[in-house]
């Protein structure tokens, strides 16, 4: 894959990870993504998906190996990156449109921009008329839109996605997977997307990195072809059933190894 | 068979009445109680009517002791209040500071204040500021350790997202840790709502200055059972008792207002 290689938007090389005298999490993890890559990070639990995330986006430090963010260190790339977390991790406090301004807020943003910016990000995420709604008036899969919304407020060229939508029936699993692809298309960010799903990184991705755990080391990248924009019959066609089967059998071939 | 019952609308009108009715009962049981006592003591226990008639015949001295108590009570409740969310602050900042000042607040919170009210008295003399005083020092410990409590709950996700957006430290306290805190604070106020006319009563019992109309419920209770007048001590408790339920009352409406449009305790339409 070096044959056409401008600059990696992120790069991680020989990182390894633990927390104080701890075991180690993650062994000499090496990856880099080009811009507009999808990339799923998927493997068994305690493979340490999660962590690298956290690395990524300088919430955690590394403790060894080195980890380049757009030319920068993860913790000056801050504004660079969005976040969505597992849990739709919404103000209850404050209504939907509130809590999608909460970034440009702490940033200091001025109100009309801010009105401007949630208008659009709702509206990306087909919320537009639940502005004034508070999260607990929502649906798991409404919640966790605005938490999407939410990150994609601060324009950001890296998105991370830590299962977000791991809490969610499949039907409004599979509708939002859609939807995160539709909106990909318009904004073109780079994404690191982890999930348990096989056909959740199947669908989305174009690399997916299947991790094996204790210590989470690199196991293998599967690519995938399936041109975008990707949609329902995408799911249906007898390709991507092959490779959710190829995909997870090297997952279980992972998983045998403990 | 197999469907839920529904609610009829028998049941709710009982739901109504039967609180009234249960109120009726005791009455006629307290009335039963009178009559069956033997002549040498039925000063032991005044009819219902006696002590309605006690209401109407100390109404002066009762609502003016009521005001002063509800006074002090208002005044240490309301510097509880203010200091104690100050104090939580302080001790949201680390373990190691909780850690230094929980067993002295333990020690205040353990020291019982029949025993602090003589030094009291000594040093600011009786009367208001010592009912003040010992209202405060009753209500402070279950605020602080609520309003703590809540400052250190917050979720440790929504702290990485503001973490993540490169929140100070002052924006983290004050947009998320301080209205994460806010069900917690409002289950201390509640408490401290219970505890301080009681505070107040008991501090102008022991603590109280009854010169130029500045008595309290304590300082008429003290007149009244020195006096055996058994009526007017019902209705001094009874002033008390509706005292509390003003105060309290007035924080649920607080927390009502605080917190009905986003918090699950005020959640309405789920069955």
């Amino acid at each position: 894959m070096t044959e056409d290689s401008p600059l990696p938007i992120v790069e991680l090389r020989d990182v390894d990870k633990r927390y104080g005298e701890g075991p180690l999490i993650l062994d000499k993890i090496s990856f880099s993504a080009k811009r507009g890559d999808f990339i799923t990070l998927i493997g068994p639990s305690g493979c340490g998906k999660s962590t690298i995330l956290k690395l990524i986006s300088g919430l955690n430090p590394i403790s060894g190996g080195r980890i380049v963010v757009d030319g920068l260190e993860p913790a000056n790339a801050v504004e660079k990156l969005a976040f969505v977390f597992q849990e739709p991790t919404l103000l209850p406090w404050r209504t939907v449109a509130q809590n999608v301004e909460v970034p440009m807020r702490l940033h200091g943003s001025d109100a009309k921009l801010r009105a401007e910016v949630v208008r659009k990000s709702l509206s990306l995420v087909g919320l537009a008329d639940r502005m004034d709604y508070y999260p607990r008036q929502l649906s798991g899969g409404q919640k966790m839109r605005v938490s999407i919304a939410r990150a994609l407020s601060v324009s950001p060229r890296i998105l991370l996605l830590d299962e977000p939508f791991g809490a969610l029936d499949e039907m409004t699993r599979d509708h939002l997977n859609e939807e995160l692809l539709a909106i990909r298309q318009q904004l073109a960010w780079t994404a690191f997307f982890v999930t348990h799903s096989v056909s959740e990184a199947v669908f989305l991705s174009n690399r997916i990195i299947v991790l094996s755990a204790n210590p989470g080391r690199v196991h293998s990248e599967v690519r995938v072809d399936f041109p975008y924009p990707r949609t329902e019959e995408t799911r249906e066609s007898a390709a991507f059933g092959k490779m959710v089967a190829e995909v997870s059998k090297i997952l279980r071939s992972v998983e045998r190894l403990h | 068979m197999g469907t839920t019952r529904k609610k009829t609308p028998l049941s709710v009108i009982a739901r109504k009445l039967l609180p009234f009715a249960t109120g009726v009962a005791m009455i006629f049981v307290w009335y039963g109680i009178c009559m069956s006592l033997s002549a040498d003591q039925r000063f032991l226990l005044p009819t219902p009517h006696e002590v309605a008639r006690a209401f109407v015949d100390k109404g002066p001295a009762l609502w003016g002791a009521a005001l002063n108590t509800g006074g002090g009570a208002l005044i240490g409740f309301a510097l509880a209040v203010g200091l104690s969310f100050l104090f939580a602050l302080v001790l949201s900042l680390s373990p190691l500071v909780r850690a230094s000042f929980y067993p002295y607040l333990m020690i205040l919170q353990m020291t019982p204040i029949i025993v602090i009210a003589p030094i009291l008295i000594l040093w600011v003399g009786p009367g208001l500021k010592s009912v003040v005083i010992i209202t405060f020092l009753i209500c402070f410990f279950p605020m602080v350790v609520n309003t703590t409590q809540g400052l250190i709950s917050t979720d440790s996700n929504l702290v990485a997202f503001f973490k993540m957006c490169k929140a100070t430290k002052v924006q983290t306290i004050l947009f998320l840790r301080v209205p994460a805190a806010l069900p917690y604070f409002f289950t201390g106020l509640r408490i401290a709502a219970t505890l301080a006319p009681i505070g107040a009563i008991v501090g102008d019992y022991i603590a109280g200055n009854s010169a130029g109309g500045q008595g309290g419920l304590g300082f008429l209770t003290i007149i009244y059972s020195s006096q055996f007048q058994m009526g007017a001590l019902f209705a001094t408790a009874a002033v008390g008792c509706l005292l509390g339920f003003i105060f309290v009352m007035g924080v649920i409406a607080l927390s009502w207002l605080a917190l009905h449009k986003w918090h699950d305790s005020f959640s309405h339409g789920d069955s």
